[in-house]
Formats: structure tokens, C-alpha cells, sequence
């Protein structure tokens, strides 16, 4: 079985189930046009390989290195769609079908390069987030001013703090985003290192309140989800 | 007269510095449990035991740097002006986010006295502060107080005389970063050696470090070398540290901050969650907390039309009672015009005004605000802002300058400049005096509520087209959540007069003198020349008596004067004989978007520029008059 075909079923699960949910085999045999019989069988080899939890009837869920992995296949398709939109100037109906053939030949080298030169977009020409790097940074303009590229990948799980569930706690280490804002989130003490827990959010992706510090502060969802912590 | 001391209040907001301002001298800075209401710094002077004493209320700010126009105008005022000394405002409550503060300030060299406030709320919160040990570790003296109920207020200025006095260098050491840092500023600062651009030595090395935009212009003008080596030192440092030089001092501050509170803050958790708490997760509830503040907004509605007509109703009758019912030129000048003139205020001011900015003190002292802003960020950003417009917005309903000039609050020139434009649409306390009292009474309340529908409509539009075709695009909100607390009695009643007052001095004897000169024009003939001269608008398309004509241009001068004059035009208190239902819808709902009143617009010239306030005006008096000639249409087919 290519890599590939892997690839668009992590993708395509990811898609359906998100991070923890179950998806069904009809779902996703109806999404990928495959005969459901086909589905299943992949989902055996998916489940050998550690990147799935799928029972017959019950249907698919991602792993923890599943996840990594659907998160790394969606971060190059859609910076690659940034890539083809902004650079290549490529019809808008085009470029998810050509990002798609791409980014299974994407090396990890190149999708840095990609992130430096697209200078760390947050989200693809049609809204989606693009989830951070794995890199071992602290935010982006470190990346911006590093010449040679040396940084070693970060083995953490992070998470933006909108993934965060109600009263969990997380350290913040890494915040995406240009100077200003995160000039004004460090003076209100988000610093890398430090703990904070999310206390609520508004619904239809409204702001997050989280307490840092002894203080509670709202935050907008832009700019709450390029603030990734680590759970604790 | 001879200032013996100048004293500045300077913190993070919404701590409490305009309250001390206020316990301090008398005077009636606007307060508010959010954070953003002071946005210009207020001066009074106080007598201290035979010494004239100069206060400076300072805007709320959580650094030194130049984030915000706030920043810029509290730093320049601490480093530039050299007060004798700073009150530093710290809640007691937060104590780790505030010393973050207090350590710049101490990084600036500024003369300290720290106010340690709210220690009443942080006592709830099972926090205890040791002053002594705080005190040693600051160099500073510590004052605890209770701003809102002035205990310790004056024992600050006590501390501050005497320090004054000392001279001592000691705070200097209060913050001492790293040894890589450390020799980097020293580095630099003997570069710095002969720059002056009038701020400490060290403090403007370690803000060259940090890239501060304004200082490294400042330098930079004549020293260019200087930036030169600053920005190669702060590689070095963020090379060391693999982080952006600018945050690796942030996050020193903290550091340090972190380990003051450590040693001087024991807290003790309680159990059970405070009402507080408990209110905060039902007012904040994804559809509870909408519910909730619907509820209150329409109840605040429903309560100003009832409340508002009934006293208005028993202000007249009063005055009706002694009635000399005499005729000829000079009773009628008088009784119509000046009597009438003044009960008929009397009675919007008293009905409508004073009771709405009663509620909006207890609103804004209660820390509800902020909720608002956090339940409507979401919906605000369809139109081009986030949650924090709606504190502006709210306040807009009692009256639109104080608005305009609260937008600052919007961090981007685009998102201020949205804000005020919608701030200028919200109908006003004197709008609202209009809507409730021509078409809530005389018509009927859901006419009056259909009134505000299409304004927030529009407002909505509007929001919608400038979000559209404004360049740039909305910043977050970022905004720090107040505790609740009951609202103080007195607080509340002394805003509401603070806010209530300008209108008896300007608006009434405007008002009054307004109707007579109408009543005399009545009388001679005038009035009729002059509103025929505007007829094909108002008669023509809007299909309203000859006699508004002038109102509407009285109006442009205090809106509530229109229905005042209405009836000193009309000639009679019972409009209901002079005009039908559509007449008064129509007039109400021109009178609610034509243009804002003259203060109004000398507020937008301020904060915009005459370019755009002339645009907003402009755009206004277009859309009452095209809306007001379809309404007419549109009603008089079912009325």
C-alpha cells in the first residue's frame, strides 16, 4: 500500500473525527469514493501501524501518532495552498487539488523553508487554520532571524489554548504572530513557561477566558489560538 | 496659586486610581469597574495640612511600552514632567501582574509610593500581603487602602510628603536581570554616555535593548551608531536565549515579579466559590449570559418608558396646576415660552436623563461591562470590531461625546474609527427622550421599540458597509475580566450627578431661552417665514408640520430640545391635536439619525479630524432624510 493512499485516510479521518472523535466507514469510504470492503482493509493496516483504534462496527478514531501525523499532512496542504495562492497567484478553484497531489512529496525540509518564506501563515486561502510546526521555537520571529536552520524538532504535543478543555491547565510554549500583539500578551504576563488553565469560551468561536497570573483576561479566538501550551 | 508637591497615580487599570483620585480631591473623575475609562489624564489639587498639593490621575496601563496612546502619554508624563512622586496603584488582588508595573516604574528611576489597593477584595480571595516585607523589597513605602471607601487615601499623600523628603538611590537595585543581560546594558549604556534625550541612562539602554520603537526614534535621530550597537547586543542576548530580546526582559520582569510575590503573598484557598464566581459562570453562560443581558437591557428599556412617562406626566400636571391661563404678548412669551420651556426639561431631565445615568453607574460599577464585551465579541466582529466596542456603545446611550472620546479603547485607528462612527447612531439619553416621549407616549411603547429596532439595524449596516470598505483588518480582544462588586450607593449617585451636571448648566438655560425666542417668533410671524423657507423637505417629502422645520435645526444643538420645543411650537403641551401618529413616528425617527448634536460633532472633529466628522454628519443628515420620506410612505398606507 503507497504512503500515500495513508496519508489521505489520515487526512480524511482527521477531517470527519477531528482530534478525538469516531468516524463511521461509510463516512469515509463515501469521502475517499472507495468500496467500503477496500475502507476496512486499510483500516486494518492503519491500526498495525499504531495510527488508528478502529473495532468493526464501532468505526475509526486516530492515535496519538495518528493525530501528529494527519495534523503534519494538513499543515503542508494548506501552507501549500498559501504557497500557490500568494506566490503562484493559481486560480482559487484550482489550488486544492494540485495542494493535494503536492503534499505527499512535501519533505519536511521544504515545508519549513515554505512556512519561513510564506512568513508563518496562520490559515489557508479558504480559512482553515494551519497548525504549527513541530519545531523546538518559541515563537516564529525566532525562526524568522535563525539563518541556518539547526532547530531541533519538539517532541511535546502542543495545543492551541482554544483546544484546551474547560478548567484544564496547560504551560504555554509557543505563540505565533507578530510583534504588537505578542509584545502586549507578554505584558500582560503570558510569557513562555508560564501556567495558565482555560476557564470558559463564548459560543460559535467567540473569545476564550482563561486566568493567568492570578487574573482572569479575555481573549480573542484569533488571537487565542496562536498561543500553544503544553498540558501539564 | 503655589504647588507645593505634584503627585501621579499611575497603574494598571482598573484599580482604583481615579477613585483615590476622587477620595483626594473632591472632584468627579468618571469611574468605572472596567479597565479603558480613564483615557486622558485629569488634574486636581488638594490641601494636605496647610500644602497645596497637585494629583494627576494618570491612564490605566500594564507596561512601558508603547502598545497603546495611553502608554505613551503615562511614560512620557512620569519620565518627562518629573512629578515629586508616584503613586504607584497596585491591586492587592493581582499582585504578580501589577508588580510587573511597579518594577518599571522602579527601572525608571521614578520617586515611588505604592498605593496597595482593593486589599479588601484580596482578603475575599484568601490573599494576604505582607507590607513590611513588600515594602524592603521595593524601597519603596507601602500604603494599604480601600480606595471606595477612602480608608487609607490619606496616609498616601502622608508617605509621599515624606518621602519626598528622602533622597535615596537604593530602588535602583530593586531589578537586576541575568549577568548575560546585565552586561549588555552596561555595554550600551557607555555608549549612551553623552545622549540625552531626557530619559535615565539605564532605562533607555534596556528600552533600546527591548526595540521600543519611540526610544530607539528618539536615539536614533542623532545617534544612529547607537542603535546600531543596541541592536547587535540584543541579538546577542537573543541568541543566548533563542527568543526575540524584547521578551526574554518581559519574561525577567515576571521572573522577579514572581519571586517578590513568593515572598510576601500567603494565599489561602477557599473552599466554596464566592457569589461573585457563581455570577460570573451564569452571566458569562453560552446562553444563560445572553439571556441575561437581554433581559436587562430590554428591562432597562421598559423601565425608562414607564418610569420616564409617569414622572413626566406629574412634572407637568404640577405645572399646569398654577397655570395663570392669562393671554397677550408677554404672558404668552413668558408662560409659553419660558415656563413651559423649563417644566417641559424638567421634566425629560428628570423623567428620562437622571434615571438612565443612575443605571449606567451601577452597570459600569458593577463590572458588568466586560461581560457584554466578552458575550458580543463574536457577534461585533461581523461588523468590523471586537467585544471591547460595546463598552463605547453602551455608554452611547446616555451621550455620545463621552462615547466617542471612551473609543480610544480600540487599539487600531480603522477599529476606532467604526466605533465611533456607530457610536454616533446609538440613540442618546436626548433620543431616547424623543422616541419614548413623543412616539412611547403618545403613540404607543412598540412603536417607540420599533424605533430602536431600525437603529440597530442601521448601526448594523453601517458596521457592516465600513467593515467592508475600510482597508486593514480588526485586532482581537485582549481585556482583563473585573471581579463583580456591589455597586456603592454613593458612587453611583455622585456619577450620575457628575454626568447629570453639565446638562443643568449648558442644556437647561439653552432649552429655555430656546423656547422663548421660538414663542416670539410664534407670536410675530417669524417662525412661519423660516419654516416655509424649509418645507419642500419637511412638508413636502416628509410629510411633517411647517413648524418642525425650525426644530430641526434647534435640535442639531440638543436633540431634546426638539420635543421641549415641539410643544412651544405646537402651542399646546397636548401634541397629540397638532400632530398625527405617522407625523410623530416620522419626526421621532429623523430626529433619532439626522445628525449628531453640536457637542457631538465637536467631539468627532477632536478624535478624527474634520475630514471624517464632516463625513459622518454628512452621511447622517443623507440617511434620516431619505429614511424619514419612506417611512412616511410606508406608514401612512396602514395608519
Amino acid at each position: 500500500m503507497p504512503q500515500e493512499h495513508i496519508e489521505e485516510y489520515l487526512e480524511a479521518i482527521y477531517d470527519i473525527a477531528g482530534r478525538e472523535g469516531t468516524a463511521k466507514t461509510t463516512e469515509i469510504a463515501e469521502r475517499l469514493k472507495n468500496a467500503p470492503a477496500s475502507v476496512t482493509e486499510v483500516f486494518q493496516r492503519m491500526k498495525q501501524k499504531g495510527l488508528v483504534r478502529y473495532e468493526l462496527h464501532k468505526g475509526v478514531s486516530l492515535t496519538g501518532k495518528g493525530y501528529k501525523a494527519a495534523i503534519k499532512m494538513k499543515r503542508k496542504h494548506r501552507l501549500l495552498e498559501v504557497f500557490l495562492d500568494k506566490m503562484l497567484h493559481l486560480p482559487h478553484e484550482n489550488i486544492h487539488e494540485q495542494a493535494c497531489k503536492m503534499e505527499h512529496t512535501l519533505t519536511d525540509e521544504t515545508e519549513t523553508a515554505l512556512c519561513k518564506t510564506l512568513k508563518g501563515p496562520t490559515e489557508c486561502p479558504h480559512g482553515s487554520p494551519i497548525p504549527p510546526c513541530n519545531l523546538e521555537v518559541k515563537n516564529c520571529q525566532e525562526c524568522f532571524s535563525e539563518q541556518n536552520l539547526t532547530l531541533e524538532k519538539r517532541d511535546k504535543d502542543i495545543i492551541a489554548i482554544t483546544s484546551l478543555k474547560h478548567g484544564e491547565k496547560a504551560k504555554i510554549v509557543f505563540v505565533r504572530g507578530g510583534g504588537g500583539v505578542m509584545q502586549r500578551l507578554c505584558d500582560l504576563g503570558l510569557t513562555n513557561g508560564t501556567i495558565i488553565s482555560l476557564l470558559r469560551e463564548a459560543p460559535m468561536n467567540g473569545p476564550v477566558e482563561i486566568c493567568v497570573r492570578g487574573c482572569k483576561l479575555v481573549i480573542g479566538r484569533g488571537i487565542a489560538e496562536k498561543i500553544f501550551v503544553q498540558k501539564t | 496659586m503655589k504647588v507645593d508637591l505634584v503627585v501621579a497615580l499611575a497603574g494598571n487599570a482598573n484599580v482604583g486610581k481615579s477613585s483615590i483620585f476622587n477620595q483626594l480631591t473632591g472632584l468627579g473623575q468618571i469611574i468605572g469597574n472596567w479597565p479603558g475609562k480613564t483615557v486622558e489624564k485629569a488634574e486636581g489639587v488638594l490641601l494636605h495640612h496647610g500644602k497645596h498639593i497637585k494629583i494627576i490621575d494618570l491612564p490605566g496601563i500594564y507596561s512601558l511600552s508603547t502598545y497603546s496612546q495611553e502608554e505613551i502619554v503615562s511614560r512620557e508624563y512620569i519620565a518627562l514632567e518629573h512629578p515629586d512622586i508616584v503613586v504607584n496603584v497596585v491591586d492587592a488582588a493581582a499582585l504578580e501582574r501589577n508588580l510587573f508595573f511597579t518594577l518599571q516604574l522602579l527601572e525608571m528611576g521614578a520617586p515611588l509610593v505604592i498605593a496597595l489597593n482593593l486589599v479588601d477584595v484580596a482578603k475575599k480571595k484568601g490573599i494576604t500581603i505582607n507590607e513590611k516585607k513588600l515594602q524592603q523589597l521595593l524601597y519603596a513605602p507601602v500604603v494599604p487602602t480601600i480606595a471606595t471607601k477612602g480608608i487609607g487615601v490619606h496616609e498616601i499623600v502622608d508617605a509621599a510628603i515624606e518621602q519626598t523628603a528622602k533622597q535615596s538611590s537604593a530602588y535602583k537595585n530593586a531589578i537586576r536581570y541575568g549577568p548575560e543581560i546585565e552586561t549588555r546594558i552596561e555595554k550600551l549604556e557607555r555608549v549612551l554616555t553623552g545622549v540625552n534625550i531626557g530619559y535615565p541612562m539605564r532605562w533607555t539602554a534596556i528600552k533600546l535593548l527591548e526595540g521600543d520603537s519611540e526610544i530607539v526614534n528618539k536615539v536614533g535621530e542623532k545617534h544612529p551608531d547607537v542603535i546600531v550597537a543596541a541592536n547587535i547586543l540584543a541579538g546577542e542576548i537573543s541568541d543566548i536565549h533563542k527568543e526575540p530580546c524584547s521578551t526574554v526582559i518581559t519574561s525577567e520582569r515576571y521572573a522577579v515579579a514572581a519571586r517578590i510575590v513568593k515572598e510576601v503573598q500567603t494565599f489561602k484557598e477557599s473552599e466554596k466559590s464566592s457569589i461573585g464566581e457563581r455570577f460570573d459562570a451564569l452571566s458569562m453562560h453560552s446562553v444563560w449570559g445572553y439571556v441575561l443581558m437581554f433581559t436587562i437591557m430590554l428591562s432597562i428599556l421598559m423601565f425608562m418608558s414607564f418610569f420616564g412617562g409617569w414622572l413626566s406626566e406629574i412634572v407637568r400636571n404640577l405645572f399646569e396646576s398654577i397655570n395663570p391661563h392669562m393671554t397677550g404678548f408677554w404672558p404668552d412669551l413668558l408662560w409659553n415660552g419660558g415656563v413651559v420651556g423649563l417644566y417641559a426639561t424638567l421634566s425629560v431631565a428628570l423623567g428620562f436623563i437622571l434615571p438612565f445615568y443612575i443605571i449606567l453607574g451601577v452597570l459600569e460599577d458593577s463590572g458588568y461591562l466586560p461581560k457584554i464585551a466578552y458575550l458580543m465579541d463574536r457577534p461585533c466582529h461581523t461588523i468590523g470590531l471586537h467585544g471591547k466596542a460595546c463598552i463605547p456603545l453602551l455608554l452611547a446611550f446616555g451621550c455620545n461625546v463621552p462615547a466617542c472620546v471612551g473609543c480610544r479603547i480600540m487599539e487600531t485607528k480603522r477599529d476606532r474609527f467604526i466605533a465611533i462612527f456607530l457610536s454616533t447612531l446609538v440613540p442618546c439619553s436626548a433620543r431616547t427622550v424623543v422616541i419614548l416621549g413623543l412616539v412611547g407616549a403618545y403613540v404607543g411603547v412598540q412603536w417607540a421599540l420599533a424605533l430602536y429596532l431600525i437603529d440597530f439595524v442601521l448601526i448594523f449596516l453601517i458596521g457592516r458597509i465600513l467593515n467592508r470598505f475600510l482597508p486593514g483588518v480588526s485586532v482581537g480582544i485582549i481585556m482583563e475580566m473585573p471581579p463583580y462588586r456591589l455597586p456603592s450607593g454613593k458612587v453611583v449617585m455622585k456619577q450620575a450627578w457628575n454626568r447629570f451636571k453639565p446638562f443643568l448648566i449648558t442644556a437647561l438655560p439653552l432649552i429655555i431661552f430656546g423656547s422663548i425666542i421660538i414663542e416670539a417668533m410664534r407670536i410675530t410671524d417669524v417662525l412661519y417665514l423660516v419654516s416655509n423657507a424649509l418645507s419642500p423637505v419637511t412638508v413636502v417629502w416628509l410629510g411633517l408640520p411647517a413648524f418642525t422645520g425650525f426644530l430641526f435645526i434647534f435640535g442639531v444643538l440638543r436633540k431634546e430640545a426638539a420635543l421641549v420645543l415641539l410643544m412651544t411650537a405646537a402651542g399646546t403641551v397636548d401634541i397629540r391635536s397638532a400632530m398625527s401618529p405617522v407625523q410623530m413616528i416620522v419626526f421621532a425617527l429623523v430626529i433619532m439619525i439626522y445628525v449628531p448634536c453640536v457637542a457631538t460633532i465637536a467631539a468627532l472633529v477632536r478624535e478624527t479630524g474634520w475630514k471624517k466628522a464632516g463625513l459622518i454628519t454628512l452621511t447622517e443628515i443623507g440617511l434620516a432624510i431619505s429614511l424619514g420620506g419612506i417611512a412616511f410612505r410606508l406608514l401612512s398606507l396602514f395608519m
